[in-house]
């Protein structure tokens, strides 16, 4: 069989999808991470105190490859799903009772909640250990943008399965729209947008533009369903890959100086 | 027992809790193993009788915890409630009846204080295991009680019970790092961050660690989506309001800021002010030290604040507003039955109310209407400046002294400060950074204030103008 493994590792084609041999010594162990493209993420090399698991907690890590698993149980249970009122709810129970697949949906709402936590614990951490300060203080500022829309994600997901908990979850998180100093119309303030009639009403303040109408419905369950598959995660995407960019540019990995 | 029959509860906490001790048995055991032959044991004290010295060490200590577990998980393995082990039926009436959001509030802070004052002490490993242990042992105590494992153990909730314990135990790490560093710092030696400067290869180490992490995660996940499925009620129904309704769990600590705050100070203001005083603080923290390394004392303020912010009034909150709020918002204690037919008293006052009828002896001053609008200005001008005129002039009026309040709280305080217990900040941060924090400090403070106010006053609100869905 170790024949069989160096046909296939001196082959053109692996070659040409790896361009450095195995990385057993300590050439190959740099040349890895500077040709792989999912390693050139990482610097070569690193202080060992920096990746400590006492220190770090893994929590900024977690939090990523939660999102990954997320967006790979989000995508396979968009097969199923039809955001619609005649079928969302339906869609949900039949993937806990029929499909086989249908422990996506366990993982996938599981893994939002661990994510929520993680990305707490995460800022925890970097705020306990002073890592938001100079020169890293933009890269905080990332991160809370990060953690903002993480609970947005998971608010916007909350109300995909159109059940009785996902709807007033909903409806009392929303509430808090139409309370918006001058933007919602029981707001302070909101009289004073007036063109001699008055321009925040239900129908065009800021819950409005939140649910799409004046309550929770089908037009709000289509507004969530973009934000939470497309809209959300491709912010969310742009935001990281400037985080994680930012952790290389300011120094890496913090640690005392 | 909430739609299901006394055997079926009791095989269902079985279920939960023969794991759960049996896990908690091998936790024990595993740190007396390490104890014993890793780091060598401590001797607490010798048993001493003529003739005879047993030296009780940690590991058997440890040992002995780890069997008295075992022996628990044997007891809830036959689901028989009377077999059971689970908390006195007095200590349970007792919590009920002496918890409220007062107790409560008063409850944690203090012990978040105490926590933080004796830090050396209670990080101290054996100290921080026995209240670990503790912790654990109250939630196995407290789940055959089913009114705790209905709230506990409802899906949606498991999450925050796995919060408590995560940041029970990442606060410990933290604080027990930070401990040793200042100790070390004291002594002139540097952080213990510091003293493994080697750089290693990225590729294996990290590589490595990090895949390990992914498969232990991924594995967690599943086993998690196996044994517990994710909630799905009843169709919604637009017309039948379940009661209590709740936000997302991570959001309830602004659902209970609305037993204090009108929306959109609850929902709106101050949401929004937690996010810019987060993306603020590497601005206004102007303290160099402490960078890199776990640390309290050498950024005392900034780390006091944080933790005021994090731990109390976020998350002590959040755990308020999950578990211990029912129906109609009523707070119920961890074993009570939520009954949605509690009545609780609520006369709230305003403060103008207290002023004029209560103080002056005489009713509210009348809302003035104002005739003098020039006619001659556009709709749109005009259609502004009635309201608020007639805004102002109730501010001056019938609510003059919350107003005064108010306005003197954060217009005085800043200066105030800045030339007294805040002076040293003022000269480092300059005026606009200084006013920056003084201003999201005092809105920070806002809340326990008013909780307080509310608390001993019944006060409702400082500024109550519903005419223009201002109230403060």
């Amino acid at each position: 069989m170790a024949g069989l493994g160096e046909i296939i590792t001196e082959s053109q084609i692996w070659k040409s999808i790896f361009r450095h041999p195995m990385p057993v010594d300590r050439r190959n162990r740099i040349v890895v991470m500077l040709t792989n493209f999912f390693l050139h993420l990482h610097p070569v090399s690193i202080k060992k105190q920096g990746i400590a698991l006492s220190y770090t907690w893994c929590m900024g890590g977690v939090t990523f490859f939660l999102f990954l698993v997320e967006t790979v149980t989000g995508v396979l249970l968009m097969f199923y799903y039809r955001p619609t009122l005649e079928w969302a709810y339906n869609d949900i129970l039949a993937l806990r009772d029929i499909y086989s697949l249908g422990i996506m949906r366990e993982i996938h709402r599981w893994g939002a909640h661990a994510m929520v936590i993680t990305v707490w614990l995460h800022m925890y951490r970097v705020f306990l250990t002073g890592s938001y300060k100079p020169p890293r203080e933009f890269n905080w500022v990332v991160g809370v943008i990060l953690l903002l829309l993480t609970l947005l994600l998971s608010f916007t997901g909350y109300l995909l399965p159109w059940d009785q908990l996902a709807v007033w979850a909903i409806t009392v998180g929303s509430n808090m729209a139409r309370a918006t100093p001058i933007l919602g119309h029981e707001g302070p303030g909101h009289q004073l947008l007036t063109l001699g009639y008055p321009m925040i009403t239900s129908g065009s303040d800021a819950r409005f533009a939140l649910l799409g109408a004046r309550n929770v419905g089908e037009e709000t369950l289509n507004r969530f369903y973009i934000l939470h598959c497309i809209a959300i995660p491709l912010a969310v995407s742009l935001l990281l890959a400037i985080h994680f960019w930012r952790v290389r540019k300011d120094g890496g990995i913090s640690g005392p100086l | 027992m909430h739609g299901i029959s006394p055997q079926q509860f009791a095989e269902s906490v079985s279920a939960f809790l023969v794991p759960f001790y049996i896990a908690l048995a091998a936790m024990n055991g595993i740190a007396a193993l390490l104890m014993w032959r890793k780091f060598g044991p401590v001797t607490y004290f010798r048993l001493r009788t003529p003739g005879f010295s047993f030296p009780v060490t940690n590991a058997l200590v440890w040992t002995i915890v780890a069997l008295g577990f075992a022996v628990l998980s044997a007891m809830a393995a036959g689901a028989n409630l009377s077999m059971m082990p689970k908390m006195p039926e007095s200590f349970r009436e007792f919590v009920n009846s002496q918890t409220g959001p007062v107790i409560y509030t008063l409850g944690t802070t203090t012990v978040l204080v105490i926590l933080f004052l004796f830090r050396s002490w209670f990080v101290k490993p054996a100290v921080a295991w026995s209240i670990w242990n503790l912790m654990l042992l109250f939630l196995g105590l407290s789940m055959p009680d089913p009114n705790f494992f209905a709230i506990v153990a409802k899906p949606d909730n498991v999450p925050i019970v796995a919060l408590v314990f995560l940041l029970a135990f990442f606060t410990w790490l933290a604080t027990w790092k930070a401990v040793q560093n200042d100790k070390r710092m004291e002594a002139g030696e540097p952080p213990l961050e510091k003293l493994d400067d080697e750089k290693i290869l990225v590729w294996p180490d990290l590589v490595y660690t990090e895949m390990i992490c992914m498969i232990a995660l991924t594995a967690v996940l599943i086993f998690w989506a196996m044994w517990l499925q994710a909630p799905l009620e009843e169709p919604a129904s637009s017309v039948k309001t379940p009661n209590p309704s709740k936000a997302p769990w991570y959001f309830l600590g602004l659902q209970e800021m609305l037993v204090y705050y009108d929306p959109w100070m609850a929902g709106v203001v101050l949401p929004s002010l937690i996010i810019v005083g987060l993306m603020a603080i590497p601005y206004i923290d102007f303290n160099k030290q402490g960078n890199g390394y776990y640390t309290i004392k050498q950024r005392k303020f900034a780390y006091i604040v944080f933790q005021l912010g994090f731990l109390e009034l976020w998350v002590t909150l959040i755990v308020l507003g999950t578990l211990l709020r029912g129906p109609n918002w009523n707070f119920f204690g961890p074993y009570e039955h939520w009954d949605a037919h509690k009545v609780e008293a609520l006369n709230n006052i305003n403060l103008s109310e207290y002023f004029w009828q209560r103080g002056l002896g005489r009713s509210l001053p009348m809302v003035p209407q104002l005739q003098w609008i020039p006619e001659y200005l556009p709709t749109w001008i005009s259609g502004w400046f009635q309201p608020v005129a007639q805004f102002v002039s109730i501010l001056f009026t019938r609510e003059v002294v919350g107003t005064l309040l108010v306005l003197s709280y954060f217009i005085i305080l800043p200066p105030l400060g800045a030339i007294t217990v805040f002076r040293n900040f003022y000269q480092r941060m300059g005026f606009i950074r200084y006013m920056v924090l003084a201003n999201l400090l005092l809105f920070m403070a806002a809340l326990p204030i008013k909780m307080v106010l509310r608390w001993s006053f019944n006060l409702k609100y400082l500024i109550a103008i519903p005419e223009y869905f201002l109230n403060f």
